[in-house]
């Protein structure tokens, strides 16, 4: 087979939400990253300490995987055509059908064994999306919205990576464009977006989530140089920074990301003030960024003790109140 | 963050495959996307996280020279799995996978057994047993 689709690859940072837009973008519908975040409603926070990960915490800045696309999907009505195979072989033989018929095709994949990524960067992370839009001979041409080019893995390795296992094993999970509807009410679906992130930030009736989640953590991380231990405390430490500071679930990266989604809303939906509100959601990133840090200090191990750990556990007390009243205001705005 | 604060500390951690993207304001107070190749804090906590691992790879290959532990617990640890995740990439049952990390248990598996652990390291079966192999073995730094 020698096929390649004229698809144009766009860096972006953040996979679920790069993949949906550089496919939208196929179609012709141009939404930028932000828009799609958004719209997708991808702001979140929750930790959830009885929830562990090599005996770590689970401190998170986003909304499960796949949330995001299905919430654009249902929002702006497109339909999407989702597929999961037992049999990896099938899996891409499916695959190859899509191809042959020009359709762009998003999957799910590991990150592992993906061959062209940073060693470095290369954690067993499952729920990681990238488009293939072509094959030339034995190599699939490929699109992840995280590299700065495009690049390929050949029928092998893309096997591999469809089928690792573990949490959010991908399982051959792969979706395309069925539909694209004549028009769709954007305007609408900003203003859905903002109403549900709104809601899970100020109002689910549990502590370990949005605003409340922060304050939750800030009083746990109070505690940890005297409950856990250095050693014990440094890990937990890290593994805050590493979800916040990753590649593509970013915490402040996401703040910053919401912000530039508020500033393009504020011309869609004709509400100026977001925009304002939009600089104040970049001053709570920057808060985010504080708060790395001082816990980056902590796990490099230059760290006086409590001292720090007060220090950070009143950064984030502080960002906690301030997410709070801002998804409070911001609710007003749209309502 | 404004689009002229952003950390440019590079310690080749990207391998020079891209640069993170970041929403920033530029001069206008307009977002715009500017690119880091690397700050200090990730850095740090990144480097940290590869300590850790390459902590319990040197454990593991001290344990695998002394006779305590299997191949398969050294290159385990190399490939950041546990004992549930290789079960999930073996099929067997997790305590089963256990056994395979200590010598007793590994002398007893069969070709057919070796030859799937093998393929998950990315080994021969010779490659695997080889027990000086891990004894020259490099960590990442």
């Amino acid at each position: 087979m020698n096929i390649e689709m004229n698809f144009e690859h766009r860096q972006l940072a953040h996979c679920e939400n790069g993949v949906v837009s550089n496919m939208l973008r196929y179609h012709g519908i141009d939404l930028s990253e932000p828009m799609i975040f958004g719209i997708g409603s991808g702001y979140f926070f929750s930790h959830m300490p009885f929830l562990k990960v090599d005996n770590i915490p689970v401190t998170s800045f986003r909304p499960l995987p796949g949330i995001i696309f299905k919430r654009v999907s249902k929002r702006l009505g497109f339909h999407f055509e989702k597929h999961r195979y037992k049999n990896p072989y099938k899996a891409m033989e499916a695959l190859d059908r899509n191809l042959e018929q020009e359709i762009p095709t998003g999957m799910l994949v590991g990150v592992y064994h993906l061959t062209y990524f940073p060693t470095r960067y290369r954690f067993h992370f499952n729920a990681h999306n990238i488009v293939v839009y072509g094959k030339k001979e034995d190599s699939y041409l490929i699109s992840d919205p995280i590299m700065e080019k495009k690049t390929t893995l050949t029928h092998k390795e893309l096997m591999r990576v469809r089928y690792a296992k573990g949490t959010f094993a991908p399982k051959g999970h792969m979706y395309w464009l069925k539909s694209v509807p004549e028009s769709f009410d954007v305007k609408n679906a900003v203003i859905k977006g903002i109403k549900h992130t709104c809601k899970d930030m100020t109002s689910i009736p549990i502590p370990m989530f949005g605003a409340k989640g922060i304050k939750f953590l800030s009083k746990k991380f109070r505690q940890y140089p005297t409950k856990l231990g250095a050693k014990k405390a440094s890990l937990f430490t890290g593994q805050i920074v590493r979800a916040q500071e990753e590649i593509g679930t970013g915490g402040a990266g996401f703040r910053y990301m919401y912000a530039a989604f508020l500033q393009e809303a504020a011309g869609v939906i004709d509400k100026p003030e977001l925009k304002q509100l939009s600089y104040e959601m970049t001053e709570i990133g920057d808060r985010w960024r504080e708060f790395a840090v001082i816990a980056g200090r902590i796990v490099k191990n230059r760290t006086r003790e409590g001292e720090d750990y007060n220090a950070g556990a009143d950064i984030l007390l502080d960002i906690s109140e301030r997410e709070q009243q801002f998804f409070t205001k911001l609710k007003k705005v749209v309502s | 963050m404004k689009a002229k604060e952003v950390p440019q500390d590079d310690e080749n951690l990207l391998e020079g495959k891209f640069k993170d993207p970041i929403y920033t304001l530029d001069e206008d107070g307009n977002y715009t996307t500017s690119y880091s190749v690397g700050w200090d804090v990730k850095n740090a906590v990144l480097k940290n996280a590869w300590g850790v691992i390459n902590e319990k790879m040197e454990q593991a290959r001290q344990d695998v020279m002394a006779g305590k532990a299997s191949p398969i617990k050294y290159y385990m640890e190399k490939t950041i799995m546990d004992p549930s995740l290789l079960a999930k990439y073996t099929g067997y049952w997790k305590w089963t996978v256990k056994k395979h990390l200590k010598p007793k248990g590994f002398n007893k598996l069969n070709e057919e057994a070796l030859k799937k652990y093998a393929d998950i390291f990315d080994l021969t079966v010779e490659e695997l047993k080889d027990i000086d192999k891990i004894k020259n073995d490099k960590t990442e730094e």
